[in-house]
Order: structure tokens, then C-alpha cells, then sequence
């Protein structure tokens, strides 16, 4: 997947501008350099004189897992430069001809961050329900009228399945509480 | 005949009121996930990975079994009505089935892949009671070198035989290597990765990475991507098949299992090669070659289909027999397993030949169900195909939560699950496989364990890991799969030389 683009850029800081919008798996490149710093430097301080047992330690392992990281960060840039690119995957609901929705991926993160904030002082039925309704209307529905009703039941739904049935402890919050 | 006494042993646990009960929840949990565009088979099972808390092990097996094989059923569906595969093991089922549909023959496309499920799943599920106890027999002496050697080849046919870059496949599975190594290590209780932190020491659950990477990850990487209209599905009546149909396809449902079930007991990518072949195969034997591609051919629908679920049948002989996983959802029920403390592998069915063989029998019952369930049912599971998006996913994120959730009671899980799903829309976004790092998160801490008790064993010497006819033929075989796009090289390259 070789696609360059064909309008020729006009000053030199959209040329870069788009050299790096092009070249942007790089920055996979980056965080797997990151990650391979990561472990390497957690495996290199690890003090093992007295757990060592067996002639491989806790050790190896994380060294080698480092190292492959950093070999791979190295291939995977070369194979970039040279024109590499990643297939995005396809699916039936994905549509890759129109630019990413970044709004809708950041509205759902925040949902999921509230609802997991909510989910102790409120309890699981009620921050479930604003998690699926919150999703719900992040992904474009709009229907207030049907929207809450349907992720009410689906969150006290699930709620009695976990907590009741399947023996799975859910915080029930207030309003369990008060029914 | 000792397999057989114990499949009716198994037939005994199967049918049971509970677990008959679990079987026909699965099977149409499993049609419905594998009709609904966006949830495959291997995110189904992750998000249902927190019953496993709740339900005994033969219960949740028989479930988890019952979706796999259900999911195959449902995914044809969505391939003939929408000409858009609901999971890659149907996207065969498109080329053939969606033109039959347009044509106005859907009820018979559906029927013929419904009919071929029903064929394959019995073949393969009957070649897996008749060879997966010998498998066993012949691994039962395998030691530590030998797991190690099956765990990778694991690693080796996930990244170099799936997706198309070898470098994307690798980086995957080092990144599911690594969030394999955060905690405590197992033989040392050394800290690995935890920064200090009490949380981390416990290591990452399978549960939160599996449920990160396909649920939040799909269910983010589609939100970015969401199309405006979805695809509108053909409307489709009652299945049925006439005399001259059953003439055409009686044969291709009986071929496909033999392409589909090596296929599946092998790492390469489960049903996607052997549905493909099966395809191949029936449109150079079939007498109706006018049809094919532009009516559609009924023949292309029915041995496909049959292939793949063959190929999941023998998918399971290599994940009961030796742990190895071939498939993502195998992936992730040996996470099952690891979640009951059991370690599949040839002495499973000595230690747990109830579970064993009560879940081939209900694979047995599962198929019944299907066919009997689906035939007609069809009409209502194309009405799935509507359901409004932002519902579907937003349901998908909320089972996530719940399941990460469930795992410990603790909200920072919900935090880590939310950050692993966020490398999985990376991942998507640019072109990193996912089946790789699931396969590392789940096999990595196990196959050190492995390699170091092997190790142990030889005194350090690197001999001790080469030392069993066993392990030096799985590392002739890892070999021959690292070499393999050498060998096509050459191969071409003297091909050419000739007529140059």
C-alpha cells in the first residue's frame, strides 16, 4: 500500500508536514523503541542475587523480549522508509474513504473513564446504564426517548444475571439500596 | 473401542438438563454474534470470559464450544445477505452466496451453508473423536523441552504464516509478550514490570488484555471509521433446497470436511486457507461453470462452508491434545482453561475426561441444535442485520466494562482495560495483527515456565531443549515455516531461469 499523494506541496513546512502524516507509522516505531527501553532498563536493574534458581533467572526473558522490541522498532523504520504500510483493517461497519472520527473516539474514552469513575459512589446499575447510554450517544444515537430506557434494563439486566445468578459480586450502590 | 464408551459417557454429561440448557445458549449466542456484523467468534468468547467465575467448567465449555461453531453458522449468513463477511472464515461464502441471494435464490444458498455446517461439523467433530484420543496417547510423555518447542511454534505460526507482514506480526506478539511479563515472575516471585505498584504485581488478567484487544479496540477503531449507511440486507424467506439442489451439493458437503479439518489442526490461520481451497476445488469439478460468479454457483457455498466448520473441529484437536492454540478463539479458550487452573495437553484427557468428552458430545448436540434452529429461524436472524449501530457498540463497550470488572472488583482494571484497548486501535489503525499479541499474553508466561524448567533439568545446557525426537521435529517444522517464503523465492527463481 504505496498511495502518495498528488498535490505538490507549496512551502516547505507542509511538505514536512505531510512527509510526516505519510510516514506516521513511524510512530509505532517510536513506541515499541519506548517499550523495548522500558523493559530492558526493568530486566538490567533487577536484583536477582538471591532469587536465582535453575541456571535462567527472572532475567532472560525480559532481555530478550527488550532486545527483540528494539530490533523490531529498527525493521519496522526501514520497512516504513522504504514505503511499507500497514493495511488499517477493514470490517462490515468500517468505512476507511472518509478521515477518522477522532470526536467519537474521544467522547467514547471519556464515557468509559466516567462510567469506571461512577461505578463505586453510584453503583454498577447506574453507571452502566450512563456508560451504554453515554456510548450510545456518542456513536450518533439520538433517540432521548428510547435510548435511557433501553440502557436502564440492559445495565439492571445484567446486573441481576452477575450478582444474582452467576454468583459474580457487582457494587449495587444506592439504589440497590433503596429497592 | 475406548473412545466410544467414553463419547457415550460424555453423550451422558451432555444431555443433561443444565448442559443441554448451556449448549443451546451457546449455539444461539454464537448464530446471533456470528450474524451481527462487528462481534466475531474470539470477542463473543472474551466478553463471556467472566462466567467462568460463576459456572463450572463443563458448562462453560460446552457454551464456549457451542458459539465457535455457531458463529461459523451465523457468519455465512451475513456473507450471503450483505455480501460483507461477518467473520474471514465466510468471506468464501460471499462470492458465490450474495450472487445467489441477488438472483432471488437465498433461501437455498442459506440452506445449502446451513446443510454443509451441519455436514462438516459432523465429519470433523467425528475425525476429532477418532483421533484426538491417539494424539493424546502419543504426547503423553512430553516433558518441558516439548511443550516449548509447541509454544514456539505457536509464537512462529501466528506472526509468519497469518496477515501479511512478518515485521507487524512480530511486533504484535512482543508487545503481548511483554504485558505477559507484568508481575510477579512464577518461579522467583521477582517483581517484573510493576513499578512498584500493588496492582501490577498481580500481574495483567488474560480477561482485561483479551476483552481490551477485541472488544474496546474493535469497538473504538469502528467508532472512528463508523459508516453513515450501513449495507442493507437482502430480504430472504424460509430456507429450503429442491431435488435438483441436494443433487448439485451432496457431494461438495462431503469433500469439504477433508479440506477443512487438517486445516483447522494446523496453525495456519483456521478456516481462512481451507474454505478458500474447498472453493477452488468445487469450481473446477462443477458441471454448472456459466453459473459461477455471475448467478452464482450453489456448489461454491456448500463445500466452503462445510470446510469451515470441519476446520473448527479439528482446530480443537490441537488446542485439547497439546494447549495449541491455531485460532483465536481457541486462543482465548485456552484462557478459559488457564482461568480453572487447567492445562490442556495430552494428559486432559486422562485428568478431566469428563469435561473432555462431555464437550464433544455437546458438539454432537450443538449441531442438531443448529440445524434444527436455524433452518427455520433464518428470516429472524437476518433481522439482526438492522439492529442500529450505536447500540451495538455501545453494547459491546458496556460487556467489556462488566467483564473487566468482574474480574477483581477493582476500578483500576477498568483503567487498564481502556489503555490496552487503545494499543488494539493502534493496532488496527495500522496494520499490527491482533491474534499474535493475544496468543503472546497467553502462552509468553507459560513457555518461559517451560523453558527454564527445561533448563533446570539439562543444568543450563542448551542441549536439554533439543533432546526428544518430539521437540527436534516441532523445531524442524518451525524450520521449514521460517524458510518457507525463501524457499518460493527460489523456487520461482528457478523456474524462471529456464525459459529466460
Amino acid at each position: 500500500m504505496t498511495t502518495r499523494t498528488t498535490d505538490i506541496p507549496d512551502t516547505p513546512s507542509d511538505e514536512r508536514r505531510s512527509w510526516l502524516r505519510e510516514h506516521s507509522e513511524l510512530g509505532v516505531c517510536v513506541l515499541l523503541l519506548a517499550l523495548g527501553v522500558l523493559v530492558l532498563t526493568d530486566a538490567l536493574t533487577m536484583d536477582v542475587d538471591l532469587t536465582q534458581r535453575g541456571p535462567v533467572g527472572p532475567k532472560t526473558v525480559p532481555v530478550v523480549v527488550g532486545v527483540g522490541l528494539l530490533v523490531i522498532a529498527a525493521l519496522l523504520a526501514v520497512d516504513v522508509l522504504r514505503g511499507g504500510r500497514g493495511q488499517a483493517e477493514t470490517g462490515e461497519d468500517v468505512d476507511l474513504s472518509e478521515p477518522a472520527d477522532w470526536r467519537t473516539v474521544v467522547l467514547l474514552t471519556g464515557v468509559f473513564l466516567g462510567a469506571a469513575a461512577l461505578i463505586e459512589p453510584l453503583g454498577f446499575p447506574v453507571a452502566g446504564a450512563l456508560l451504554f447510554w453515554g456510548a450510545a450517544f456518542a456513536l450518533g444515537s439520538r433517540r432521548t426517548d428510547r435510548d435511557p430506557l433501553i440502557a436502564a434494563v440492559l445495565s439492571l439486566v445484567t446486573y441481576v444475571v452477575f450478582n444474582n445468578l452467576l454468583g459474580v459480586p457487582l457494587p449495587g450502590g444506592p439504589l440497590m439500596g433503596v429497592l | 473401542m475406548d473412545a466410544l464408551t467414553s463419547l457415550m459417557d460424555g453423550f451422558g454429561t451432555a444431555l443433561t438438563p443444565v448442559n443441554l440448557l448451556w449448549a443451546a445458549v451457546g449455539v444461539l449466542l454464537g448464530t446471533a454474534i456470528g450474524v451481527l456484523p462487528g462481534i466475531g467468534p474470539a470477542m463473543a468468547v472474551a466478553l463471556l470470559l467472566p462466567v467462568t467465575y460463576g459456572l463450572d467448567p463443563t458448562g462453560a465449555f460446552i457454551m464456549f464450544a457451542g458459539i465457535y461453531y455457531g458463529a461459523m453458522f451465523g457468519g455465512s449468513t451475513t456473507s450471503i445477505l450483505l455480501n460483507t463477511p461477518g467473520e474471514s472464515a465466510a468471506v468464501v461464502a460471499a462470492m458465490e452466496g450474495n450472487p445467489m441471494a441477488k438472483s432471488g435464490r437465498g433461501a437455498q444458498a442459506l440452506a445449502a451453508a446451513a446443510i454443509g455446517h451441519f455436514a462438516g461439523g459432523l465429519i470433523g467433530t467425528t475425525l476429532l473423536v477418532a483421533l484426538a484420543p491417539t494424539v493424546a496417547d502419543l504426547a503423553v510423555d512430553i516433558g518441558a523441552p516439548d511443550y516449548f518447542a509447541i509454544m514456539v511454534l505457536a509464537f512462529i505460526a501466528v506472526t509468519s504464516v497469518l496477515g501479511s507482514s512478518r515485521i507487524r506480526g512480530l511486533a504484535s506478539l512482543l508487545i503481548g509478550l511483554t504485558l505477559g511479563l507484568v508481575g510477579l515472575d512464577q518461579m522467583t516471585g521477582q517483581q517484573r514490570l510493576t513499578f512498584g505498584s500493588l496492582q501490577l504485581a498481580d500481574g495483567i488478567d488474560v480477561v482485561i488484555v483479551a476483552v481490551g484487544l477485541f472488544a474496546i479496540g474493535e469497538a473504538l477503531w469502528v467508532a472512528a471509521h463508523l459508516r453513515r449507511l450501513p449495507a442493507e440486507p437482502i430480504p430472504v424467506g424460509r430456507p429450503w433446497l429442491g431435488r435438483d439442489d441436494v443433487r448439485r451439493t451432496w457431494k461438495s458437503w462431503l469433500r469439504g470436511p477433508f479440506i477443512g479439518f487438517p486445516f483447522g489442526a494446523i496453525p495456519a490461520g483456521g478456516a481462512e486457507i481451507p474454505t478458500f481451497l474447498s472453493y477452488v476445488t468445487e469450481k473446477r469439478l462443477s458441471k454448472h461453470q456459466e453459473e459461477w460468479g455471475r448467478k452464482g454457483a450453489i456448489e461454491g457455498v456448500a463445500g466452503p462452508e462445510s470446510a469451515a466448520s470441519a476446520s473448527a473441529a479439528g482446530t480443537l484437536v490441537s488446542m485439547l491434545t497439546l494447549g495449541l492454540p491455531t485460532t483465536a478463539v481457541a486462543a482465548v479458550m485456552l484462557a478459559a482453561f488457564q482461568q480453572y487452573g487447567i492445562q490442556p495437553g495430552p494428559l486432559l484427557f486422562e485428568r478431566e475426561p469428563d469435561l473432555v468428552w462431555g464437550l464433544i458430545a455437546s458438539l454432537f448436540v450443538g449441531m442438531v441444535l443448529l440445524l434444527a434452529l436455524n433452518l427455520p429461524l433464518a428470516p429472524v436472524w437476518a433481522k439482526l442485520l438492522r439492529i442500529p449501530r450505536p447500540y451495538l457498540y455501545a453494547g459491546i463497550m458496556f460487556f467489556a466494562a462488566v467483564g473487566a470488572y468482574a474480574v477483581g472488583g477493582e476500578v483500576v482494571d477498568l483503567v487498564i482495560l481502556l489503555i490496552i484497548g487503545l494499543i488494539g486501535f493502534g493496532m488496527r489503525r495500522y496494520g499490527l495483527p491482533i491474534l499474535p499479541a493475544v496468543i503472546g499474553v497467553i502462552l509468553g508466561p507459560n513457555a518461559e515456565q517451560q523453558l527454564r524448567r527445561a533448563l533446570q533439568i539439562s543444568d543450563g545446557s542448551v542441549t536439554g531443549l533439543v533432546d526428544t525426537p518430539f521437540a527436534v521435529s516441532v523445531y524442524a517444522v518451525i524450520v521449514l515455516l521460517l524458510a518457507w517464503p525463501l524457499l518460493k523465492k527460489l523456487g520461482a527463481l528457478t523456474r524462471r531461469s529456464p525459459s529466460a
